[in-house]
């Protein structure tokens, strides 16, 4: 097998092992009903993950993402409170919205050259207080085209829901693989992720590229809000403190090296879902605190990390062994 | 002629890098581009593939006369260049990286396998059989070197640079890297090639332009040139009767002075082999050799900056520990290396903090220097040293190349050091501070103090030194004294030593 495929090997092989012991304590676990329901459960955290993936993938990070989520749910929610307009056109405001912050976001950091850590941090308290000026309040949203949205599912074999805003995260899974891997903006990513000076020497524009990933980025944070706000029916401006995290956690679990330049959007999608088993495994056993889940999170990422080391110094100590020394420094650099 | 340059120039504050220099390049030759570091020859790339604007000058492509503004712009002229440090991606595949920002698509989307059918087309004829779906990083520095040098072909397909390709090549690389070199020479690409090894250049090369102090010293047919006038070229040969007069000045007598230091069977595997050196007071040093003959290796290891793996330095009292620079400078030695700017000075901090650095080093934090001591000590070395600068609170990085040169010296003076390395003291440094930072050397071992001056230029230690070390393949290959000191007598000692069989691509 090609090298390049062992992290994302790895993350689907733990997340088939994880199943396996799963099914063997409560075989129940093996259905579409639990299927469904991981997918349904954590559809807004793996459509904020794909473009944290394409993000992370660039060699950046993106912090604001949690806030964007909430600010998506609070405007949405105020906004059919407050003004007449249908559903669809809200959602069309708000994903322009939140993709005209991402890309400014962008073009700060490409501009000013400032860490996107600092920067993303700036928007993740200006998205979080945008929330706040809108209302303090959890604001319900009483809609018949949210009661469609919720009640919008495919019945599958076994009587578990695909429901629609499950099919909406597999889509976008599939959507941001295309962008990353099957895109000449997607090469730009892995290209900015190797390292920017190459990059700029191989003719990637680098602003226009900063500005399109942060963008991207900020798209996905508002359909994620969308999507929490149908699966909640609400919006709440407190709510997904720290989702950027666990964003963040389920890239690296999916197998995406955090500085950047390797990684699969698929990996991503089944970080989400080792993460969601884990949380469902705690509930089947119903007698385990529901911190076991952030213990086993943080052991996998862990666990992840100890994996990328050693990959890359397999990689390296063979280089070196063919009688090239310089070829350790050269993929590190 | 497919690449004409006349009288390009280039210059930096305080320096001229480039000085009128002409270079032709014809379609189907090699033509070697030869020189000590700071000759010139980085300045003369970069300003033909665009990373740099030059002063003056003319450069023409196929008669068209070109001036690149970056190294895309040179690209699509034609201009493809190869550098030591591989500039590609090794987190992409070999394919995405033949053919980044060219990628076939079909309906907007790459097309994988009409992407690698393209990268396995762009590597036919360069005897590769390699898996371009791979990630880059998997494979050899030499199979990246070739992967990036089809690039460069593809992309640009006239004239290709490669700067020092060779460096971190074993021989078989090496080889598989000429033949793929001479079959692009046979299409009819002009190619120029960059590198210190002497022997590659022979084996390679049609022919070599040589630059010294940012001026072209020669062009020439490698096949009719011997090793011998290739390195005077490199070193120079313009020895003048008022330096000769100056050299007499040196003290032939020194060797007959007390004994300052004595290095026996010291060395370190990859780095120099073991060297025997006794070091008297007052006396000046000189180290000749080529770039990379183990220079400035040997006074790492004598500054600890590596530690010796053989062999011991000893001084009047016992030995001398020197594993690390803290225990050199504790057993009163200096350091002022060939990187000033990186390496040399703290350019953000002033001429007064400069100075006073390494002292303060020295006596640890719980002691500071007073500021009317670093005043004073400031003062005093800009007099005595004649710094150029306004006034003592002015950044280092302010100044010219010469005098930060000489604020590097002062914060070794202020330390009272008792034996001082210089490497390159005058690298890129006018002429008129050249002859001053000489006599500043002069000087300085007036009082007993012991200096070791590493340089490229000949005239500067035939100058200078009462004692040259010649060095090469990194050893100290021979011993001059006194009126043995002549161009001919280092020159010979480089060349005649410098055998055919030197392993051929030992990194620099």
């Amino acid at each position: 097998m090609n090298p390049r495929f062992y992290p994302l090997a790895a993350t689907i092989a733990i997340f088939v092992a994880a199943y396996a012991v799963c099914y063997a304590q409560f075989p129940y676990m093996l259905s579409t009903r639990v299927a469904g329901n991981l997918l349904t459960d954590n559809a807004y955290l793996g459509i904020v993950a794909v473009g944290m993936t394409v993000v992370i993938l660039s060699g950046g990070i993106d912090l604001s993402v949690g806030s964007v989520i909430a600010f998506s749910g609070v405007f949405v929610a105020v906004m059919l409170r407050d003004s007449g307009l249908h559903p669809l056109a809200v959602f069309a405001l708000l994903l322009l919205i939140t993709t005209a912050f991402g890309a400014a976001m962008g073009a700060i950091i490409h501009v000013l050259a400032m860490p996107a850590f600092i920067v993303t941090l700036a928007g993740m308290f200006l998205a979080r207080g945008a929330a706040y000026m809108l209302t303090i309040d959890s604001v319900p949203i009483a809609h018949p085209f949210y009661d469609l949205m919720q009640d919008a599912y495919w019945l599958m074999p076994g009587k578990g829901r695909l429901t629609l805003i499950g099919v909406l995260m597999l889509l976008s899974v599939l959507g941001g693989a295309l962008v990353a891997h099957r895109t000449r903006f997607g090469a730009s990513v892995f290209a900015l992720g190797g390292g920017e000076q190459t990059a700029r020497l191989m003719g990637v524009r680098v602003g226009r590229t900063t500005v399109g990933i942060y963008a991207f980025s900020g798209f996905m944070a508002g359909l994620s809000g969308l999507v929490f706000s149908v699966y909640t029916g609400s919006g709440y401006p407190l709510a997904t403190v720290g989702t950027e995290l666990t964003a963040i956690a389920a890239v690296v679990i999916g197998g995406t090296l955090l500085t950047g330049g390797a990684g699969y959007v698929l990996g991503t999608l089944f970080g989400v879902l080792t993460m969601g088993l884990i949380q469902t495994y705690i509930v089947f056993d119903g007698s385990l605190s529901s911190w076991w889940t952030k213990i086993v999170i943080g052991l996998l990422l862990l666990l992840f990390i100890l994996l990328q080391k050693g990959l890359l110094r397999l990689t390296s100590a063979r280089l070196s062994g063919a009688g090239t020394g310089a070829g350790s420094a050269a993929r590190a650099g | 002629m497919l690449l004409t340059i006349r009288g390009l120039s280039k210059g930096f504050p305080g320096t001229k890098a480039l000085d009128g220099v002409d270079f032709d390049l014809a379609a189907g030759e090699v033509h070697a581009l030869l020189g000590e570091n700071g000759a010139g020859k980085s300045t003369l790339i970069k300003c033909l593939t665009g990373a740099y604007r030059r002063d003056g000058g003319e450069i023409t492509l196929d008669g068209q006369p070109i001036s690149p503004g970056s190294t895309s712009e040179a690209q699509d002229l034609g201009i493809g260049t190869v550098y030591q440090e591989v500039n590609l991606l090794p987190n992409l595949t070999v394919a995405q990286n033949l053919t980044f920002g060219r990628e076939p698509r079909r309906f907007g989307m790459v097309d994988g396998r009409a992407q690698r059918a393209e990268a396995r087309r762009m590597l036919e004829g360069y005897g590769l059989d390699i898996d371009v779906g791979r990630d880059l990083g998997t494979y050899s520095v030499a199979v990246r070197q070739i992967v990036a040098i089809a690039r460069a072909v593809a992309l640009s397909g006239k004239v290709l640079i490669l700067d020092e390709p060779t460096a971190s090549l074993d021989a078989a690389e090496t080889a598989m890297l000429f033949d793929v070199v001479r079959g692009l020479r046979d299409r009819g690409l002009g190619i120029v090639f960059v590198s210190h090894f002497l022997d590659q250049v022979f084996d390679l090369t049609d022919r070599l332009t040589v630059l010294r102090n940012g001026r072209k010293v020669a062009t020439e047919v490698t096949a009719e040139l011997d090793r011998l006038r290739l390195i005077e070229h490199m070193l120079g040969h313009e020895l003048e009767a008022a330096e000769r007069a100056e050299h007499a000045l040196t003290d032939p007598q020194a060797t007959t002075r007390p004994e300052l230091l004595r290095f026996a069977g010291f060395g370190r595997p990859g780095h120099v082999a073991p060297f025997d050196l006794t070091v008297h007071e007052g006396e000046v040093i000189g180290l000749a050799g080529l770039l990379g003959s183990g220079r400035t290796e040997t006074a790492e290891l004598m500054f600890g900056a590596h530690a010796a793996q053989s062999g011991t330095a000893r001084d009047a009292r016992g030995d001398v520990p020197l594993a690390t620079p803290r225990e050199a400078i504790a057993a009163g030695f200096g350091f002022a290396p060939e990187d000033r700017k990186t390496d040399g000075i703290v350019a953000d901090l002033s001429v007064r903090e400069n100075i006073a650095l390494a002292l303060q080093a020295r006596r640890g934090w719980a002691r500071p220097i007073p500021r009317a001591e670093q005043a004073r000590l400031a003062e005093e070395y800009i007099r005595r040293l004649d710094i150029r600068t306004s006034d003592a609170d002015k950044a280092v990085g302010d100044l010219s190349g010469g005098n930060q040169q000489k604020v590097v010296l002062a914060r070794w003076l202020a330390m009272n050091p008792r034996f001082l390395i210089l490497d390159e003291p005058t690298r890129g440094i006018d002429v008129g501070a050249h002859a001053e930072i000489l006599r500043l050397i002069h000087e300085i071992t007036e009082g007993g103090m012991a200096i070791l001056v590493i340089s490229s230029e000949l005239d500067e230690l035939i100058a200078v030194a009462g004692r040259v070390i010649v060095l090469r393949d990194r050893a100290h290959v021979a011993q001059l004294i006194g009126a043995e000191i002549t161009t001919d007598r280092i020159v010979q000692a480089i060349a005649a030593s410098h055998g055919t069989d030197a392993p051929e691509g030992e990194a620099a």
